[in-house]
Protein backbone atom coordinates (compact mmCIF):
# COMPACT_ATOMS: atom_id res chain seq x y z
CA UNK A 1 0.00 0.00 0.00
CA UNK A 2 1.22 3.45 -0.80
CA UNK A 3 2.01 6.16 1.70
CA UNK A 4 -1.03 8.13 0.57
CA UNK A 5 -3.36 5.31 1.54
CA UNK A 6 -1.93 5.16 5.05
CA UNK A 7 -2.35 8.90 5.28
CA UNK A 8 -5.99 8.51 4.26
CA UNK A 9 -6.52 5.85 6.92
CA UNK A 10 -5.06 8.13 9.56
CA UNK A 11 -7.07 11.12 8.35
CA UNK A 12 -10.26 9.05 8.39
CA UNK A 13 -9.66 7.74 11.87
CA UNK A 14 -8.58 10.96 13.48
CA UNK A 15 -10.89 13.44 11.79
CA UNK A 16 -13.13 12.62 8.83
CA UNK A 17 -14.72 9.44 10.21
CA UNK A 18 -14.00 10.16 13.87
CA UNK A 19 -15.76 7.54 15.98
CA UNK A 20 -16.68 9.99 18.72
CA UNK A 21 -18.13 12.97 16.86
CA UNK A 22 -18.92 11.62 13.36
CA UNK A 23 -19.79 7.92 13.54
CA UNK A 24 -21.16 8.27 17.08
CA UNK A 25 -20.14 4.73 17.91
CA UNK A 26 -19.00 3.52 21.32
CA UNK A 27 -21.10 6.09 23.17
CA UNK A 28 -21.41 4.07 26.37
CA UNK A 29 -17.76 4.34 27.52
CA UNK A 30 -17.50 7.78 25.96
CA UNK A 31 -20.23 9.13 28.18
CA UNK A 32 -19.49 7.04 31.25
CA UNK A 33 -15.77 7.65 31.78
CA UNK A 34 -15.27 11.10 30.29
CA UNK A 35 -15.71 12.86 33.64
CA UNK A 36 -11.98 13.60 33.89
CA UNK A 37 -9.09 13.78 31.44
CA UNK A 38 -7.15 10.96 33.08
CA UNK A 39 -10.06 8.51 33.08
CA UNK A 40 -11.04 9.45 29.54
CA UNK A 41 -7.57 9.17 28.02
CA UNK A 42 -6.77 5.94 29.85
CA UNK A 43 -9.86 4.17 28.57
CA UNK A 44 -9.37 5.72 25.14
CA UNK A 45 -5.81 4.41 24.90
CA UNK A 46 -6.84 0.97 26.17
CA UNK A 47 -9.50 0.88 23.45
CA UNK A 48 -6.98 2.03 20.83
CA UNK A 49 -4.56 -0.73 21.80
CA UNK A 50 -7.31 -3.34 21.61
CA UNK A 51 -8.45 -2.02 18.23
CA UNK A 52 -4.95 -2.05 16.75
CA UNK A 53 -4.21 -5.57 18.07
CA UNK A 54 -7.57 -6.98 17.00
CA UNK A 55 -7.19 -5.47 13.54
CA UNK A 56 -3.75 -7.04 13.22
CA UNK A 57 -4.84 -10.44 14.51
CA UNK A 58 -8.10 -10.79 12.61
CA UNK A 59 -6.83 -9.56 9.25
CA UNK A 60 -4.53 -12.61 8.64
CA UNK A 61 -7.31 -15.12 9.32
CA UNK A 62 -10.01 -13.24 7.42
CA UNK A 63 -9.95 -15.69 4.49
CA UNK A 64 -10.20 -18.79 6.71
CA UNK A 65 -13.13 -17.79 8.90
CA UNK A 66 -16.46 -19.09 7.55
CA UNK A 67 -18.68 -16.12 6.82
CA UNK A 68 -21.62 -17.46 8.85
CA UNK A 69 -19.77 -17.62 12.16
CA UNK A 70 -17.39 -14.71 11.72
CA UNK A 71 -19.00 -12.53 14.40
CA UNK A 72 -18.52 -15.03 17.29
CA UNK A 73 -14.98 -15.72 16.08
CA UNK A 74 -14.15 -12.01 15.97
CA UNK A 75 -15.71 -11.38 19.37
CA UNK A 76 -13.76 -14.26 20.89
CA UNK A 77 -10.47 -12.84 19.61
CA UNK A 78 -11.37 -9.33 20.79
CA UNK A 79 -12.31 -10.72 24.20
CA UNK A 80 -8.94 -12.44 24.51
CA UNK A 81 -7.11 -9.21 23.66
CA UNK A 82 -9.23 -7.19 26.10
CA UNK A 83 -8.46 -9.71 28.84
CA UNK A 84 -4.74 -9.24 28.13
CA UNK A 85 -5.07 -5.44 28.35
CA UNK A 86 -7.12 -5.82 31.51
CA UNK A 87 -4.46 -7.98 33.20
CA UNK A 88 -1.67 -5.63 32.14
CA UNK A 89 -3.53 -2.71 33.70
CA UNK A 90 -4.29 -4.77 36.78
CA UNK A 91 -0.58 -5.51 37.15
CA UNK A 92 1.00 -2.14 36.40
CA UNK A 93 -1.72 0.50 36.95
CA UNK A 94 -3.78 -1.01 39.73
CA UNK A 95 -5.42 2.17 41.06
CA UNK A 96 -6.45 3.22 37.56
CA UNK A 97 -7.73 -0.29 36.96
CA UNK A 98 -9.97 0.09 40.02
CA UNK A 99 -11.24 3.51 38.89
CA UNK A 100 -12.16 2.37 35.37
CA UNK A 101 -13.65 -0.84 36.74
CA UNK A 102 -16.27 -2.51 34.57
CA UNK A 103 -15.53 -0.30 31.56
CA UNK A 104 -12.28 -2.12 30.75
CA UNK A 105 -13.92 -5.55 30.18
CA UNK A 106 -16.77 -3.73 28.45
CA UNK A 107 -14.39 -2.74 25.63
CA UNK A 108 -15.30 -6.16 24.20
CA UNK A 109 -18.86 -5.05 23.66
CA UNK A 110 -17.89 -1.61 22.37
CA UNK A 111 -19.46 -1.60 18.93
CA UNK A 112 -16.68 0.52 17.45
CA UNK A 113 -14.21 -2.36 17.82
CA UNK A 114 -16.39 -4.85 15.97
CA UNK A 115 -17.47 -2.19 13.48
CA UNK A 116 -13.90 -1.55 12.33
CA UNK A 117 -13.18 -5.30 12.14
CA UNK A 118 -16.25 -5.77 9.94
CA UNK A 119 -15.71 -2.66 7.85
CA UNK A 120 -11.94 -2.74 7.47
CA UNK A 121 -9.83 -5.51 9.02
CA UNK A 122 -12.02 -8.24 7.50
CA UNK A 123 -11.21 -6.93 4.02
CA UNK A 124 -7.65 -5.60 4.22
CA UNK A 125 -4.08 -6.84 4.85
CA UNK A 126 -2.48 -6.85 8.28
CA UNK A 127 -0.60 -3.56 8.39
CA UNK A 128 -3.39 -1.30 7.09
CA UNK A 129 -5.82 -3.09 9.44
CA UNK A 130 -3.60 -2.38 12.43
CA UNK A 131 -3.07 1.24 11.40
CA UNK A 132 -6.83 1.69 10.91
CA UNK A 133 -7.59 0.27 14.36
CA UNK A 134 -4.99 2.50 15.95
CA UNK A 135 -6.13 5.62 14.08
CA UNK A 136 -9.77 5.03 14.98
CA UNK A 137 -8.82 4.39 18.59
CA UNK A 138 -6.69 7.50 18.77
CA UNK A 139 -9.51 9.53 17.22
CA UNK A 140 -11.79 8.28 19.98
CA UNK A 141 -9.12 9.06 22.56
CA UNK A 142 -8.81 12.63 21.29
CA UNK A 143 -12.57 13.22 21.61
CA UNK A 144 -12.57 11.60 25.04
CA UNK A 145 -9.66 13.81 26.13
CA UNK A 146 -11.38 17.03 25.04
CA UNK A 147 -14.72 15.99 26.52
CA UNK A 148 -13.02 14.84 29.74
CA UNK A 149 -11.15 18.15 29.94
CA UNK A 150 -14.33 20.19 29.43
CA UNK A 151 -16.26 18.23 32.04
CA UNK A 152 -13.41 18.28 34.54
CA UNK A 153 -12.83 22.03 34.27
CA UNK A 154 -16.52 22.92 34.48
CA UNK A 155 -17.35 20.27 37.05
CA UNK A 156 -14.40 20.41 39.43
CA UNK A 157 -12.31 23.37 38.27
CA UNK A 158 -9.24 21.18 37.84
CA UNK A 159 -7.34 19.52 35.03
CA UNK A 160 -5.41 16.22 35.10
CA UNK A 161 -6.72 15.27 38.54
CA UNK A 162 -5.80 11.68 39.36
CA UNK A 163 -2.80 11.58 37.03
CA UNK A 164 -0.91 9.75 39.75
CA UNK A 165 -3.27 6.80 39.19
CA UNK A 166 -1.74 6.32 35.76
CA UNK A 167 1.81 7.56 36.16
CA UNK A 168 2.61 6.87 39.80
CA UNK A 169 3.44 9.09 42.78
CA UNK A 170 5.58 11.59 40.88
CA UNK A 171 2.52 12.90 39.01
CA UNK A 172 0.67 13.84 42.17
CA UNK A 173 1.69 17.49 41.95
CA UNK A 174 0.78 17.84 38.28
CA UNK A 175 -2.87 18.64 38.89
CA UNK A 176 -3.69 22.04 37.46
CA UNK A 177 -6.28 24.05 39.39
CA UNK A 178 -7.93 26.06 36.64
CA UNK A 179 -10.48 27.83 38.82
CA UNK A 180 -9.34 28.29 42.41
CA UNK A 181 -11.88 28.16 45.25
CA UNK A 182 -14.50 26.56 42.97
CA UNK A 183 -17.84 25.32 44.25
CA UNK A 184 -18.10 22.59 41.64
CA UNK A 185 -20.79 22.27 38.99
CA UNK A 186 -22.12 18.78 39.52
CA UNK A 187 -24.15 18.69 36.31
CA UNK A 188 -20.99 18.53 34.19
CA UNK A 189 -19.77 15.47 36.08
CA UNK A 190 -23.14 13.69 35.90
CA UNK A 191 -24.34 11.96 32.68
CA UNK A 192 -26.28 15.00 31.37
CA UNK A 193 -22.98 16.89 31.26
CA UNK A 194 -21.56 14.19 28.99
CA UNK A 195 -24.48 14.46 26.56
CA UNK A 196 -24.41 18.26 26.49
CA UNK A 197 -20.62 18.30 26.10
CA UNK A 198 -20.69 15.75 23.29
CA UNK A 199 -23.44 17.74 21.55
CA UNK A 200 -21.28 20.86 21.65
CA UNK A 201 -18.27 18.93 20.30
CA UNK A 202 -20.34 17.54 17.40
CA UNK A 203 -21.59 21.04 16.64
CA UNK A 204 -18.01 22.31 16.68
CA UNK A 205 -16.84 19.54 14.33
CA UNK A 206 -19.71 20.19 11.91
CA UNK A 207 -18.94 23.89 11.96
CA UNK A 208 -15.27 23.34 11.12
CA UNK A 209 -16.13 20.83 8.37
CA UNK A 210 -18.67 23.15 6.78
CA UNK A 211 -16.26 26.05 6.89
CA UNK A 212 -13.54 23.94 5.28
CA UNK A 213 -15.98 22.91 2.53
CA UNK A 214 -16.88 26.52 1.86
CA UNK A 215 -13.25 27.47 1.58
CA UNK A 216 -12.56 24.53 -0.72
CA UNK A 217 -15.37 25.66 -3.01
CA UNK A 218 -13.61 28.97 -3.35
CA UNK A 219 -16.28 30.88 -1.50
CA UNK A 220 -15.69 34.30 -0.13
CA UNK A 221 -12.83 33.71 2.28
CA UNK A 222 -13.17 37.10 3.90
CA UNK A 223 -16.49 36.24 5.55
CA UNK A 224 -16.20 36.19 9.31
CA UNK A 225 -16.30 32.69 10.86
CA UNK A 226 -19.60 33.23 12.67
CA UNK A 227 -21.22 34.50 9.51
CA UNK A 228 -20.04 31.60 7.39
CA UNK A 229 -21.05 28.90 9.84
CA UNK A 230 -24.50 30.21 10.46
CA UNK A 231 -25.39 30.86 6.85
CA UNK A 232 -24.45 27.32 5.97
CA UNK A 233 -26.29 26.05 9.04
CA UNK A 234 -29.52 27.69 8.02
CA UNK A 235 -29.22 26.60 4.43
CA UNK A 236 -28.84 23.00 5.50
CA UNK B 1 -70.49 47.63 11.78
CA UNK B 2 -70.27 43.93 11.34
CA UNK B 3 -69.85 41.29 13.96
CA UNK B 4 -67.97 39.44 15.32
CA UNK B 5 -65.51 41.98 16.52
CA UNK B 6 -61.97 41.13 17.35
CA UNK B 7 -61.16 43.67 19.95
CA UNK B 8 -57.77 42.41 21.01
CA UNK B 9 -54.87 41.49 18.85
CA UNK B 10 -53.25 38.74 20.88
CA UNK B 11 -49.51 38.70 20.43
CA UNK B 12 -46.87 36.75 22.27
CA UNK B 13 -45.76 40.01 23.78
CA UNK B 14 -49.21 40.93 25.13
CA UNK B 15 -49.89 37.44 26.50
CA UNK B 16 -46.52 37.19 28.23
CA UNK B 17 -47.06 40.66 29.68
CA UNK B 18 -50.39 39.58 31.17
CA UNK B 19 -48.72 36.56 32.76
CA UNK B 20 -46.00 38.76 34.24
CA UNK B 21 -48.72 41.04 35.57
CA UNK B 22 -50.48 38.07 37.15
CA UNK B 23 -47.32 37.21 39.07
CA UNK B 24 -47.15 40.61 40.77
CA UNK B 25 -49.49 39.86 43.72
CA UNK B 26 -47.47 36.78 44.58
CA UNK B 27 -44.24 38.76 44.40
CA UNK B 28 -45.72 41.41 46.70
CA UNK B 29 -46.73 38.77 49.27
CA UNK B 30 -43.30 37.18 48.89
CA UNK B 31 -41.58 40.48 49.71
CA UNK B 32 -43.83 40.94 52.76
CA UNK B 33 -42.91 37.57 54.23
CA UNK B 34 -39.35 37.01 53.08
CA UNK B 35 -37.89 40.45 52.49
CA UNK B 36 -36.66 42.13 49.31
CA UNK B 37 -34.14 39.41 48.36
CA UNK B 38 -36.65 38.06 45.83
CA UNK B 39 -36.65 41.41 44.00
CA UNK B 40 -32.88 41.17 43.69
CA UNK B 41 -33.00 37.65 42.29
CA UNK B 42 -35.81 38.58 39.86
CA UNK B 43 -33.73 41.53 38.66
CA UNK B 44 -30.61 39.41 38.29
CA UNK B 45 -32.56 36.73 36.44
CA UNK B 46 -34.19 39.28 34.12
CA UNK B 47 -30.90 40.93 33.19
CA UNK B 48 -29.25 37.54 32.59
CA UNK B 49 -32.22 36.31 30.56
CA UNK B 50 -32.28 39.35 28.28
CA UNK B 51 -28.51 39.31 27.79
CA UNK B 52 -28.47 35.57 27.05
CA UNK B 53 -31.47 35.88 24.74
CA UNK B 54 -29.76 38.67 22.79
CA UNK B 55 -26.48 36.75 22.56
CA UNK B 56 -28.20 33.54 21.41
CA UNK B 57 -30.35 35.39 18.84
CA UNK B 58 -27.22 37.01 17.47
CA UNK B 59 -25.43 33.67 17.27
CA UNK B 60 -28.44 32.16 15.50
CA UNK B 61 -28.70 35.21 13.20
CA UNK B 62 -32.28 35.92 14.14
CA UNK B 63 -33.76 39.42 14.44
CA UNK B 64 -32.94 40.56 17.95
CA UNK B 65 -35.38 43.37 18.68
CA UNK B 66 -38.73 41.58 18.06
CA UNK B 67 -37.75 38.42 19.93
CA UNK B 68 -36.11 40.30 22.77
CA UNK B 69 -39.19 42.42 23.39
CA UNK B 70 -41.67 39.52 23.35
CA UNK B 71 -41.37 39.16 27.16
CA UNK B 72 -40.92 35.38 26.95
CA UNK B 73 -37.35 35.47 28.28
CA UNK B 74 -38.50 37.74 31.11
CA UNK B 75 -41.25 35.29 32.05
CA UNK B 76 -38.78 32.41 32.15
CA UNK B 77 -36.51 34.50 34.36
CA UNK B 78 -39.30 35.42 36.77
CA UNK B 79 -40.61 31.86 37.07
CA UNK B 80 -37.12 30.55 37.75
CA UNK B 81 -36.39 33.26 40.33
CA UNK B 82 -39.67 32.46 42.09
CA UNK B 83 -38.79 28.74 42.18
CA UNK B 84 -35.40 28.97 43.86
CA UNK B 85 -34.28 30.34 47.25
CA UNK B 86 -33.91 34.12 46.98
CA UNK B 87 -31.24 34.38 49.67
CA UNK B 88 -28.49 32.69 47.72
CA UNK B 89 -25.19 33.74 46.15
CA UNK B 90 -25.87 35.87 43.08
CA UNK B 91 -24.37 33.34 40.67
CA UNK B 92 -26.99 30.73 41.51
CA UNK B 93 -29.85 32.44 39.72
CA UNK B 94 -27.50 33.67 36.98
CA UNK B 95 -26.28 30.15 36.16
CA UNK B 96 -29.83 28.79 36.20
CA UNK B 97 -31.18 31.49 33.89
CA UNK B 98 -28.20 31.22 31.57
CA UNK B 99 -28.82 27.50 31.21
CA UNK B 100 -32.59 27.89 30.86
CA UNK B 101 -32.36 30.40 28.02
CA UNK B 102 -29.32 29.12 26.12
CA UNK B 103 -29.53 25.34 26.36
CA UNK B 104 -33.17 24.51 26.98
CA UNK B 105 -34.64 27.26 24.81
CA UNK B 106 -32.31 28.31 21.99
CA UNK B 107 -30.41 25.08 21.38
CA UNK B 108 -33.81 23.48 20.73
CA UNK B 109 -34.77 26.20 18.26
CA UNK B 110 -36.02 29.11 20.34
CA UNK B 111 -39.49 30.13 21.44
CA UNK B 112 -42.10 27.63 20.26
CA UNK B 113 -39.66 24.78 19.59
CA UNK B 114 -38.47 23.90 23.09
CA UNK B 115 -39.86 20.57 24.34
CA UNK B 116 -39.09 21.35 28.00
CA UNK B 117 -40.19 24.25 30.14
CA UNK B 118 -37.02 26.41 30.27
CA UNK B 119 -37.59 27.66 33.82
CA UNK B 120 -37.98 24.10 35.09
CA UNK B 121 -34.82 23.00 33.28
CA UNK B 122 -33.02 25.85 35.01
CA UNK B 123 -34.41 24.65 38.34
CA UNK B 124 -33.45 21.04 37.65
CA UNK B 125 -29.88 22.03 36.73
CA UNK B 126 -29.53 24.02 39.94
CA UNK B 127 -31.03 21.43 42.28
CA UNK B 128 -28.79 18.72 40.80
CA UNK B 129 -25.64 20.83 40.72
CA UNK B 130 -25.92 22.95 43.87
CA UNK B 131 -28.08 21.03 46.35
CA UNK B 132 -26.67 22.89 49.37
CA UNK B 133 -27.40 26.42 48.14
CA UNK B 134 -30.83 25.29 46.94
CA UNK B 135 -31.99 24.30 50.42
CA UNK B 136 -31.36 27.59 52.26
CA UNK B 137 -34.78 29.23 52.31
CA UNK B 138 -35.30 32.43 54.27
CA UNK B 139 -37.32 32.06 57.45
CA UNK B 140 -40.60 33.92 56.83
CA UNK B 141 -41.51 37.13 58.65
CA UNK B 142 -43.50 36.60 61.83
CA UNK B 143 -41.73 33.58 63.27
CA UNK B 144 -39.81 35.74 65.72
CA UNK B 145 -36.42 34.74 64.40
CA UNK B 146 -33.46 36.77 63.33
CA UNK B 147 -34.40 38.75 60.22
CA UNK B 148 -31.91 40.36 57.88
CA UNK B 149 -32.32 43.97 56.79
CA UNK B 150 -32.32 44.98 53.12
CA UNK B 151 -28.62 45.82 53.13
CA UNK B 152 -27.74 42.64 54.98
CA UNK B 153 -29.62 40.54 52.44
CA UNK B 154 -27.86 42.36 49.59
CA UNK B 155 -24.48 41.91 51.21
CA UNK B 156 -25.05 38.18 51.55
CA UNK B 157 -26.23 37.79 47.94
CA UNK B 158 -23.32 39.69 46.38
CA UNK B 159 -20.46 39.27 48.83
CA UNK B 160 -21.44 36.16 50.76
CA UNK B 161 -21.13 37.99 54.08
CA UNK B 162 -23.56 37.70 56.96
CA UNK B 163 -23.74 40.21 59.82
CA UNK B 164 -21.59 39.40 62.86
CA UNK B 165 -23.14 36.75 65.07
CA UNK B 166 -25.55 35.47 62.44
CA UNK B 167 -25.14 32.11 60.78
CA UNK B 168 -26.85 30.95 57.64
CA UNK B 169 -28.78 28.40 59.66
CA UNK B 170 -30.16 31.16 61.89
CA UNK B 171 -31.72 33.13 59.06
CA UNK B 172 -32.79 30.24 56.85
CA UNK B 173 -34.79 27.08 57.44
CA UNK B 174 -35.83 23.89 55.74
CA UNK B 175 -39.01 24.24 53.70
CA UNK B 176 -42.28 23.08 55.29
CA UNK B 177 -42.26 20.11 52.90
CA UNK B 178 -38.72 19.17 53.91
CA UNK B 179 -39.44 19.59 57.61
CA UNK B 180 -42.48 17.37 57.25
CA UNK B 181 -40.40 14.67 55.57
CA UNK B 182 -37.64 14.84 58.19
CA UNK B 183 -40.03 14.79 61.15
CA UNK B 184 -41.99 11.88 59.70
CA UNK B 185 -38.72 10.07 59.31
CA UNK B 186 -38.01 10.69 63.00
CA UNK B 187 -41.27 8.93 63.85
CA UNK B 188 -43.54 11.89 64.65
CA UNK B 189 -47.19 11.92 63.63
CA UNK B 190 -48.54 14.41 61.11
CA UNK B 191 -50.83 16.09 63.65
CA UNK B 192 -47.89 16.79 66.00
CA UNK B 193 -45.66 18.08 63.22
CA UNK B 194 -48.28 20.51 61.95
CA UNK B 195 -48.36 22.06 65.43
CA UNK B 196 -44.86 23.42 64.86
CA UNK B 197 -44.66 27.22 64.47
CA UNK B 198 -43.47 27.07 60.85
CA UNK B 199 -46.89 25.77 59.80
CA UNK B 200 -49.82 28.10 59.27
CA UNK B 201 -53.49 27.41 58.58
CA UNK B 202 -53.23 25.59 55.26
CA UNK B 203 -49.56 24.69 54.88
CA UNK B 204 -46.28 26.43 55.66
CA UNK B 205 -46.48 29.85 57.33
CA UNK B 206 -45.85 32.48 54.65
CA UNK B 207 -45.69 29.99 51.80
CA UNK B 208 -49.44 29.40 51.98
CA UNK B 209 -50.11 33.11 51.46
CA UNK B 210 -47.79 33.21 48.44
CA UNK B 211 -49.69 30.20 47.10
CA UNK B 212 -53.00 32.01 47.57
CA UNK B 213 -51.56 34.97 45.66
CA UNK B 214 -50.67 32.59 42.82
CA UNK B 215 -54.31 31.45 42.80
CA UNK B 216 -55.34 35.09 42.54
CA UNK B 217 -52.96 35.58 39.59
CA UNK B 218 -54.26 32.37 38.03
CA UNK B 219 -57.83 33.63 38.36
CA UNK B 220 -56.79 36.80 36.53
CA UNK B 221 -55.28 34.73 33.72
CA UNK B 222 -58.42 32.58 33.52
CA UNK B 223 -60.67 35.64 33.44
CA UNK B 224 -58.60 37.14 30.64
CA UNK B 225 -58.56 33.84 28.75
CA UNK B 226 -54.78 33.68 28.71
CA UNK B 227 -55.02 30.13 30.08
CA UNK B 228 -57.90 27.65 30.08
CA UNK B 229 -59.20 25.87 33.14
CA UNK B 230 -58.30 22.35 31.97
CA UNK B 231 -54.64 22.21 32.97
CA UNK B 232 -54.90 23.75 36.48
CA UNK B 233 -58.03 21.76 37.30
CA UNK B 234 -56.65 18.42 36.14
CA UNK B 235 -53.35 19.03 37.93
CA UNK B 236 -54.90 20.10 41.22
CA UNK B 237 -57.51 17.33 41.07
CA UNK B 238 -54.89 14.65 40.44
CA UNK B 239 -52.72 15.98 43.26
CA UNK B 240 -55.77 16.17 45.56
CA UNK B 241 -57.02 12.68 44.75
CA UNK B 242 -53.60 11.02 45.06
CA UNK B 243 -52.85 12.82 48.32
CA UNK B 244 -56.43 12.14 49.51
CA UNK B 245 -56.16 8.39 49.02
CA UNK B 246 -52.93 8.22 51.02
CA UNK B 247 -54.30 10.60 53.66
CA UNK B 248 -57.48 8.59 54.16
CA UNK B 249 -55.54 5.35 54.39
CA UNK B 250 -53.09 6.61 57.02
CA UNK B 251 -53.63 10.17 58.31
CA UNK B 252 -50.77 9.87 60.79
CA UNK B 253 -48.21 9.47 58.04
CA UNK B 254 -49.69 11.23 55.03
CA UNK B 255 -50.61 14.88 55.26
CA UNK B 256 -53.90 16.24 53.92
CA UNK B 257 -54.36 17.05 50.24
CA UNK B 258 -54.98 20.73 51.05
CA UNK B 259 -51.50 20.91 52.58
CA UNK B 260 -50.07 19.62 49.32
CA UNK B 261 -52.08 22.17 47.36
CA UNK B 262 -50.64 25.11 49.25
CA UNK B 263 -47.09 23.78 49.76
CA UNK B 264 -44.06 24.33 47.63
CA UNK B 265 -44.66 25.35 44.04
CA UNK B 266 -47.97 23.50 43.50
CA UNK B 267 -50.02 26.62 42.74
CA UNK B 268 -47.20 28.22 40.76
CA UNK B 269 -47.02 25.01 38.75
CA UNK B 270 -50.77 24.71 38.25
CA UNK B 271 -51.36 28.22 36.92
CA UNK B 272 -48.04 29.42 35.54
CA UNK B 273 -45.75 26.52 34.68
CA UNK B 274 -47.92 23.72 33.29
CA UNK B 275 -49.91 26.27 31.30
CA UNK B 276 -46.93 27.21 29.14
CA UNK B 277 -48.50 26.87 25.68
CA UNK B 278 -45.28 25.65 24.07
CA UNK B 279 -44.62 22.68 26.33
CA UNK B 280 -48.19 21.51 27.03
CA UNK B 281 -50.49 19.49 24.73
CA UNK B 282 -52.85 21.22 22.32
CA UNK B 283 -55.82 18.85 22.53
CA UNK B 284 -58.33 19.05 25.38
CA UNK B 285 -58.04 15.35 26.23
CA UNK B 286 -54.27 15.67 26.02
CA UNK B 287 -54.32 18.55 28.48
CA UNK B 288 -56.18 16.40 31.02
CA UNK B 289 -53.74 13.51 30.64
CA UNK B 290 -50.70 15.82 30.80
CA UNK B 291 -51.76 17.79 33.86
CA UNK B 292 -53.16 14.80 35.74
CA UNK B 293 -49.91 12.93 35.13
CA UNK B 294 -47.95 15.90 36.43
CA UNK B 295 -50.13 16.09 39.55
CA UNK B 296 -49.74 12.40 40.27
CA UNK B 297 -45.96 12.49 39.70
CA UNK B 298 -45.59 15.60 41.84
CA UNK B 299 -47.11 13.74 44.78
CA UNK B 300 -44.99 10.65 44.23
CA UNK B 301 -41.74 12.65 43.95
CA UNK B 302 -42.62 14.83 46.95
CA UNK B 303 -43.52 11.99 49.27
CA UNK B 304 -41.28 9.15 48.13
CA UNK B 305 -38.45 11.00 46.37
CA UNK B 306 -35.37 12.72 47.68
CA UNK B 307 -35.96 16.21 46.27
CA UNK B 308 -37.54 19.13 48.14
CA UNK B 309 -40.40 19.51 45.67
CA UNK B 310 -41.71 17.48 42.76
CA UNK B 311 -43.16 20.12 40.44
CA UNK B 312 -40.07 20.60 38.27
CA UNK B 313 -39.32 16.94 37.63
CA UNK B 314 -43.00 16.05 37.20
CA UNK B 315 -43.39 18.85 34.67
CA UNK B 316 -40.26 17.83 32.75
CA UNK B 317 -41.27 14.17 32.70
CA UNK B 318 -44.70 15.06 31.33
CA UNK B 319 -43.19 17.62 28.90
CA UNK B 320 -41.35 14.86 27.09
CA UNK B 321 -44.61 12.90 26.79
CA UNK B 322 -46.41 15.78 25.08
CA UNK B 323 -45.71 14.79 21.44
CA UNK B 324 -46.94 11.27 22.22
CA UNK B 325 -50.02 12.55 24.08
CA UNK B 326 -50.85 14.90 21.22
CA UNK B 327 -50.45 12.13 18.67
CA UNK B 328 -52.83 9.78 20.51
CA UNK B 329 -55.46 12.36 21.43
CA UNK B 330 -55.75 14.04 18.06
CA UNK B 331 -59.48 14.38 17.34
CA UNK B 332 -60.75 13.09 13.96
CA UNK B 333 -61.08 15.67 11.23
CA UNK B 334 -64.58 17.17 11.09
CA UNK B 335 -66.84 15.00 8.95
CA UNK B 336 -64.69 11.93 9.31
CA UNK B 337 -66.01 9.07 11.40
CA UNK B 338 -64.30 7.97 14.56
CA UNK B 339 -61.40 5.54 14.25
CA UNK B 340 -63.22 2.32 15.24
CA UNK B 341 -66.14 2.77 12.87
CA UNK B 342 -63.80 3.67 10.08
CA UNK B 343 -61.95 0.40 10.49
CA UNK B 344 -65.04 -1.75 10.11
CA UNK B 345 -66.12 0.28 7.10
CA UNK B 346 -62.83 -0.15 5.34
CA UNK B 347 -62.85 -3.82 6.33
CA UNK B 348 -66.13 -4.25 4.52
CA UNK B 349 -64.72 -2.58 1.48
CA UNK B 350 -61.80 -4.98 1.50
CA UNK B 351 -64.19 -7.93 1.68
CA UNK B 352 -65.89 -6.82 -1.46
Amino acid sequence: MSMQEYKDILHNGLWKQNTGVVQLLGMCPLLAVSNSVVNAVSLGLATAVVMALSGASISPIRNYVPNEIRIPVYILIIAVLVTVVQYVMNAYMYSLYIVLGIFIPLIVTNCIVLARIEAFAGKNPVLPAAVDGLAMGLGLTAVLAVLGGMREIVGHGTLFAGLDLALGEMAKGWVITVIPDYHGFLLAILPPGAFIGLGLLIAGKNYLTLRAERKAKGGNATIAPVDGGCTVGHGG
Amino acid sequence: MFSPFITQASSVRAIMFQVLLALLPAIAVYVWYYGPAILVSITLASITALATEAAMLRLRRRPIAPFLSDNSALLTAWLLALSIPPLAPWWLVVVGTLFAISVSKHLYGGLGSNPFNPAMIGYAVLIISFPVQMTHWITPHGLGQLELSVMEQLRYIFAGQLPAGATLDAVTMATPLDTLKTQLHLGHAVSDILGMPIYGHLAGHGGEMVALAYVLGGAYLLANRIITWHLPLAFLAALFITAGIFHLADPAHYVSPVFHWFSGAAMLGAFFILTDPVTSPTTIRGKFIFAAGAGFLTYIIRVFGGFPDGIAFATLLMNICVPLIDAYTQPPVFGKKAEGKNDSASGKKDMQ
